[in-house]
């Protein structure tokens, strides 16, 4: 079971696609980061939450046919890179569509979906996943 | 105070399945019941789909059409739904957190079978007019259930609508709403159990007929106005064949009830049936287009509302979010062993 405490502080992150910005070279991370890897100790304290954009397209992808517990409802399906409008690259489930249909460049974008559940009566984790944007 | 509509979102899953494919599985002339309900096909929602991912999709396709609304100036969210994915934890607070409207602001879940939707939109306006709070959402959503083999298991489907009630910038005027509620049990279902109960025949007359034309006629009573008054009337849809009853019964006609008809496509999507209807209205509606709603709700209550659309609406950016039925287009037909797999029916092995 996972901790909920720390689900629970990813929450900005894993709904919202919140990320980080670096103030001193304006570099953005996505799961957001308490210091800017290239600007290091300038950076620790300063980093700004950064609101990511939900567009994006298909940067590479592949399809999962052997998939653990909670998706296996799904499978097969397709995990891409996605790169999104302001350039930043996130790894996802892409849903309803047919892995057979997924491409290359194919304009997605990401919406809330149920990750997994810790069991019967545990949390319901949510999270993002990206869909054809049509 | 004008208090109305400022912007809306719908969100409709994209499987469906058939009554013939469920008849097929129990024995049943399927055609032959969908024909009697007026139900061609239901949405189903994907295995990763509950009334949170659907309610908070359909809130912002809502906050997508008003780029000018900080959500920060949400004061109230409130999700209306007989299927909440937590007995205890609100759907509502992980919904306003998908559109960062938290943390200054108020937020409950509502209950009251189909009606808890229009419920919602009572209360925000209750508190948008007393000055309350700015703007206050309201969302009906449900992934209803109908036990398998069950009449209402051709009927019971998923989807939402999620309305943001406030006083500025209304693309609709809500004029009066009112309700009409008695203790009724034509419908229930009691903690734990899984599939709701039904009165069978006695879901028809004393229910749902009685309190939405009682509502109606209340409405119509208290604005002076008659059906033709209205380009468009939509009436709860627990299939395709109440609301056109009800209609005929109260002197609509067919066109005003067309556009705002969904269940013969979608299913009774129960808390999102009405805000859905309202929003395919919506997507096409004119300024000075008067709209007639009357929800109903088992157990039982209808909530009527007189909306008159303004002329905002040229300004809206409803091309910012799907319309329902851009959203009705692209489907997929699953048959009924997808069907039980993506609903929990098949019993997996305990490795969660
Ligand atoms: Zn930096």
């Amino acid at each position: 079971m996972s901790s909920v405490a720390k689900e629970w502080r990813e929450i900005p992150g894993r709904y919202n696609l919140e990320g980080s910005k670096c103030p001193c070279c304006g570099k953005v991370y996505f799961p957001k980061r308490n210091m800017c890897p290239v600007c290091r100790r300038e950076s620790i304290g300063k980093m700004e939450p950064y609101s990511i954009s939900r567009k994006g397209e298909v940067y590479t992808f592949s399809i999962i046919h052997d998939a653990p517990d909670f998706t296996t409802k799904l499978k097969p399906y397709a995990v891409a890179m996605v790169k999104t409008t302001d350039g930043i690259m996130i790894s996802a489930q892409l849903v309803d569509v047919d892995p057979a249909d997924v491409r290359i460049g194919m304009p997605v974008r990401a919406v809330l979906r149920k990750i997994k559940t810790d069991g019967p009566d545990g949390v319901i984790h949510y999270g993002y996943k990206f869909v054809p944007d049509e | 105070m004008d208090v109305g509509i400022v912007s809306y979102g719908a969100y409709i899953p994209r499987y469906r399945i058939k009554p013939e494919e469920i008849g097929r599985v129990w024995g049943v002339d399927g055609k032959a019941m969908g024909k009697g309900l007026f139900i061609n096909q239901k949405s189903v929602p994907s295995p990763d789909e509950d009334v949170v991912t659907i309610a908070a999709e359909a809130a912002r396709n809502m906050m997508a059409r008003v780029p000018d609304v900080d959500p920060k100036d949400i004061g109230a969210v409130y999700v209306g739904s007989e299927s909440h994915p937590y007995a205890v934890k609100p759907t509502a607070t992980i919904v306003a957190e998908s559109i960062c409207a938290t943390p200054n602001m108020t937020a409950a879940d509502m209950e009251f079978a189909c009606k808890a939707g229009t419920a919602g939109i009572q209360v925000c306006m209750g508190l948008v007019g007393s000055g309350m709070v700015r703007y206050g959402v309201a969302i009906g959503a449900d992934t209803s259930q109908g036990a398998p083999g069950d009449a209402l298991e051709y009927s019971a489907s998923a989807g939402g609508a999620a309305y943001l009630i406030g006083s500025e910038n209304i693309i609709a005027k809500i004029n009066k709403t009112l309700s009409f509620t008695t203790d009724t049990p034509d419908f229930w279902r009691r903690e734990g159990m899984p599939y709701p109960k039904h009165g069978g025949r006695f879901t028809g007359e004393p229910a749902y007929f009685r309190h939405v034309t009682s509502a109606a006629k209340m409405m119509m009573e208290a604005m002076g106005t008659k059906p033709e008054d209205y380009k468009y009337a939509i009436f709860h849809q627990p299939n395709g064949k109440f609301p056109t009853r009800v209609a005929a019964q109260l002197g609509f006609t067919n066109e005003q009830i067309a556009q705002g008809l969904l269940t013969p496509e979608i299913g009774n999507t129960y808390s999102g049936a009405v805000p859905l209807g309202l929003a395919s209205v919506l997507d096409v509606a004119e300024p000075g287009d008067r709209i007639f709603v009357t929800s109903y709700g088992s157990g039982a209550g209808s909530d009527a509302f007189d909306i008159t659309v303004t002329d905002n609406i040229k300004d809206y950016r409803r091309e910012n979010a799907p319309t329902v039925a851009q959203r009705m287009a692209k489907t997929v037909v699953i048959d009924y062993a997808r069907y039980a797999m993506f609903k929990d029916k098949i019993v997996m092995p305990s490795s969660e």
